[in-house]
């Protein structure tokens, strides 16, 4: 049996997360419930507005299920909004947004400026192998401060970490599902499967 | 007008089409709010906005005061730049690229080109491929969606018809366009030329969609949705996120509803949660029927 491998559907670009994978050959479960979250192994955090996205797992009673589920190690995927969500500190975020302490970094939210600043590159992620990857920024966040335990995966050209590792836990500013390169994907479950 | 960073290693590449549609595939899911000062803006925020739009007037408003609307002053953009942390969009009339260069320079982050407002230009929308930032436009049916992507715009919302409470016209445009995508997805590649001509629109853009079976963009629904039931419909119908304009800040209790509505865009196909957060939110704003209008904001645009 593969793993169950969810998608957190409350707000945000959840269908272009259940593409990549459908290309990867598995079928996502969309995850609004608690109910829901049982059944899934390992969880996406998609892109979004993560204060959004952070009210609404409090209102459909996620915000402490998930939260037991990532305290005990389930793997996790989170791109942008969804890197904000898994981090431990937020800077710039709204005083009651959530977030889960399920990797050792601060974040600032916007931290390129408005989406007249969004933009793309190409980047290094020896991890995902020699080929850059492409990028896309939207309106991101960025790692201001890693743990000891944290493996950074990729810098931005200022030198500041835009990908990390933790465990099972992968977290990235940039959106691998807006790109035609399913290697973050690949990883991500690669570390679901170990 | 891509931007170029000199960098020994990189370069970072702004107002791409990837990182202008890339926004608006982050909205899905969400509601996007009128608001025409900043304390409204944070409660659409505090509520669970995913956007909000600044404009002087809401729709019904428009509606009521008649004479020519325009883009909102700069000032009063300024400010709901300044208490927000969401992204925030703003109104310039049709074919106005002017205003639009205006919006362009104040940052915000999605610039409208709105029939609520005064078309500037009875022939020609903006080029919207001049801008760096993006564009979403209103369609009333595919061919119009079709020519608004053509001219550069990365997300379509139905038009519906604004300031008016009543769902029904947004009903239409969406099933008008969804349902003529349906219909191409099962042409055949002969039929495709037909359907360019009839619909008025760039043949490889109906070879796409055939191919693709969407949009090339993100859909969302615009235009007289009042209640939590109006955001459940309109998302079972294929909309990708909505608008919400006159429908919380003209309602007896806009904080109440403004909540019910992001819950019930989120939860659209759970009718438990929709029936609990229907429930007890006072009057909804007026409704107006359409067959009673002097005026169809959405016959304006072309």
């Amino acid at each position: 049996m593969p793993p169950a491998i969810g998608i957190l559907a409350l707000q945000g670009a959840v269908d272009l997360h259940a593409i990549a994978l459908s290309r990867l050959g598995l079928e996502a479960v969309l995850v609004r419930t608690p109910a829901q979250l049982d059944t899934v192994d390992a969880l996406i955090l998609p892109g979004g507005e993560s204060s959004a996205m952070s009210k609404l797992l409090v209102i459909n009673g996620l915000l402490e299920p998930l939260r037991a589920r990532l305290h005990v190690g389930m793997p996790a995927l989170g791109t942008c909004a969804g890197m904000i969500l898994l981090a431990t500190g937020v800077l710039d975020g709204r005083p009651d947004q959530q977030s889960f302490s399920a990797i050792d970094i601060d974040v600032r939210r916007n931290a390129f400026g408005r989406q007249n600043d969004s933009f793309e590159t190409d980047l290094e992620l020896a991890a995902i192998g020699e080929a850059p990857i492409h990028a896309v920024f939207i309106r991101a966040p960025v790692v201001e401060r890693t743990g000891p335990e944290v493996e950074v995966l990729a810098t931005i050209d200022d030198g500041r970490p835009v990908a990390c590792r933790q465990g099972g836990v992968i977290v990235t500013s940039f959106h691998p599902e807006l790109a035609d390169d399913l290697r973050v994907h690949q990883l991500f479950l690669a570390g679901v499967a170990a | 007008m891509s931007e170029q960073l000199s960098d020994a290693t990189t370069s970072r590449e702004t107002g791409t089409q990837l990182v202008k549609r890339g926004l608006a595939d982050m909205l899905k899911g969400g509601v996007i709010m009128d608001v025409v000062d900043p304390e409204q803006a944070r409660i659409a925020e505090d509520a669970g906005a995913i956007a909000v739009m600044a404009l002087e007037r809401v729709p019904s408003d428009i509606r009521r005061d008649g004479g020519v609307a325009r883009m909102s002053d700069p000032e009063m953009i300024e400010g709901i730049k300044a208490v927000t942390t969401i992204p925030v969009m703003a109104k310039a009339r049709i074919g106005h690229f002017a205003e639009a260069q205006i919006l362009q320079s104040l940052g915000v982050d999605y610039i409208d080109e709105s029939e609520v407002l005064t078309p500037a230009d009875e022939a020609h929308h903006i080029d919207k491929w001049a801008f760096t930032t993006p564009f979403v436009c209103g369609a009333t049916n595919l061919g119009e969606a079709l020519r608004r992507i053509s001219e550069g715009a990365c997300m379509i919302r139905s038009k519906g018809e604004a300031g008016t409470g009543n769902v029904v016209e947004a009903v239409r445009h969406l099933r008008s366009i969804l349902g003529d995508i349906r219909r191409i997805g099962t042409a055949d590649s002969a039929e495709l030329f037909d359907w360019a001509k009839r619909l008025q629109a760039p043949l490889p853009l109906v070879q796409e969609i055939a191919r693709t079976g969407t949009l090339p963009v993100p859909m969302f629904c615009a235009g007289g949705i009042a209640t939590p039931a109006d955001a459940a419909l309109v998302m079972q119908l294929g909309a990708q996120a909505v608008f919400v304009g006159s429908g919380i800040f003209k309602s007896e209790d806009p904080s109440r509803m403004a909540r019910a509505i992001v819950e019930a865009t989120a939860n659209y196909t759970d009718a438990d949660i929709l029936a609990k957060v229907s429930r007890g939110l006072g009057d909804a704003m007026p409704g107006l029927e359409i067959g009673s209008l002097d005026t169809k904001l959405a016959e304006r645009g072309w």
